[in-house]
């Protein structure tokens, strides 16, 4: 584990850790960003009054969130080109990722909305607002407080489960440390550099999650 | 052209359900034991033993449990599904102290004050006063963990376990038409919900017989 001249030739190698790092990074990035827009369009449609969106966003809820990601990115993965939708494995991640995460996401919001109080919305709609601006202007302002920690939690989660795309070649972080592992052999060396790297991205984040989180309790 | 399911594949995927069983039991049941010691040494904040687990808790939280599954699998001499339950523990307890820990600090101070006048030692209030309720506070988040650890054995593939991911895998490679091997997903990813499902509705009837 500690053979120096092991280490030195990870160094050199830099840019294999540096191409994967890239794109866990924005694979991480993009698919935060459409799991955040899923989510607040999930949670918004679970409290509304529409019986059968509102059954439908259950379904997608209950399944992604008890499913294997695994499965998931594999099932687009192998069996959508059978049907002529050929992704990229990036694009698999991407759709993988969000789906899964927006369930938890979807919850979350859901739960952060309820947790304002009702007057708050009946008062908004005695001005006359419909359910969009409502939500948007009165209500969810107000749900950020409360989903802003798990949220974050759920950012990590996503970082972390983006080791996934190593199941179908996808070229991050995950994937190329394995695959310089079995090429060098040097398995110690480059898996607790990757963990490193991990952590370099994960640890400031649920320290933030953790921060945010004591400040609600204390509020 | 083979008929869809056919009772020898049943039995396959059934062999790969039992170890994916096997697996997530045992990372559930360790994993609840050492997060409970890691979560409560994290909750005292004072003294070594605190250090070491958050110094623990926070570097295996923020780490991929994939990582820890193929970085055992390839440097521990441990056979394959040995290796998946360690790794699987060792990532599983970190996340499991951190919503014991959550539950200990959600427990107002005046129940440990009310409970030392009364001359409970530390351990005794922690086991007949603050763990009672934590256990019922924290049981949507434990669950949920729990649930993902089922869902996590699925990475296991990735060493070639042969749970259950892994022999649909295998199993797939028979089929040649689009149907079944979209069928053959459904049954895979069926199973999974059905088992956590299951579990959720158990925790659920076990909190109702409780109050």
């Amino acid at each position: 584990m500690f053979e120096l001249y092991r280490w030195k030739e990870l160094f050199q190698n830099w840019f294999v850790f540096a191409e994967g790092f890239g794109i866990t990074v924005a694979l991480s990035a993009v698919s935060l960003a459409a799991m955040l827009i899923l989510s607040i369009v999930v949670g918004l449609v679970r409290c509304s009054g529409n019986r059968v969106l509102k059954g439908i966003m259950l379904a997608y809820i209950n399944f992604f969130q008890n499913t294997p990601l695994v499965i998931q990115i594999l099932f687009m993965y192998n069996v959508l080109p059978r049907a002529g939708i050929v992704l990229s494995p990036f694009a698999c991640g991407v759709f993988g990722l969000s789906l899964y995460t927006g369930a938890f996401g979807a919850s979350i919001i859901e739960a952060a909305i309820n947790a304002v109080p009702k007057g708050q919305k009946e008062a908004a709609y005695s001005q006359g607002m419909d359910y969009i601006q409502t939500m948007f202007i009165i209500v969810l302002p107000q749900a950020v407080r409360t989903a802003l920690p798990p949220l974050a939690n759920q950012c990590v989660n996503m970082i972390k489960n983006s080791s996934a795309l190593a199941f179908v070649a996808g070229g991050d972080l995950m994937y190329r440390a394995d695959s310089w592992a079995s090429d060098t052999l040097y398995y110690p060396q480059s898996f607790i550099f990757t963990g490193l790297l991990y952590l370099s991205l994960c640890l400031p984040l649920s320290k933030w999650a953790e921060r945010l989180e004591k400040k609600a309790v204390r509020v | 052209m083979n008929s869809f399911l056919t009772g020898d594949t049943i039995v396959f995927l059934l062999r790969g359900l039992g170890i994916t069983l096997v697996i997530a039991l045992s990372t559930i049941v360790l994993s609840f034991i050492f997060g409970s010691v890691l979560g409560i040494a994290r909750y005292t904040e004072r003294g070594i033993a605190a250090k070491l687990a958050a110094l623990y808790i926070d570097t295996v939280r923020n780490i991929p449990l994939l990582l820890f599954i193929i970085g055992f699998r390839f440097t521990l001499p441990l056979p394959p599904v040995i290796s998946a339950i360690t790794a699987m523990t060792v990532f599983t307890s970190a996340m499991v102290a951190e919503i014991i820990r959550g539950g200990l600090n959600s427990i107002p101070q005046g129940q440990w004050e009310a409970a030392y006048s009364q001359g409970f030692s530390f351990a005794g209030t922690l086991m007949h006063v603050v763990l009672p309720q934590t256990v019922r506070r924290i049981r949507k988040p434990l669950m949920g963990q729990f649930v993902t650890a089922i869902k996590d054995t699925s990475f296991c593939s990735i060493i070639a376990v042969k749970e259950l991911m892994y022999s649909g895998t295998i199993i797939m490679g028979k089929y040649v038409k689009s149907i079944q091997v979209i069928a053959l997903y459904a049954v895979i990813a069926l199973v999974y919900f059905s088992v956590n499902m299951l579990l959720l509705g158990i925790s659920k009837k076990m909190v109702k017989e409780q109050s």
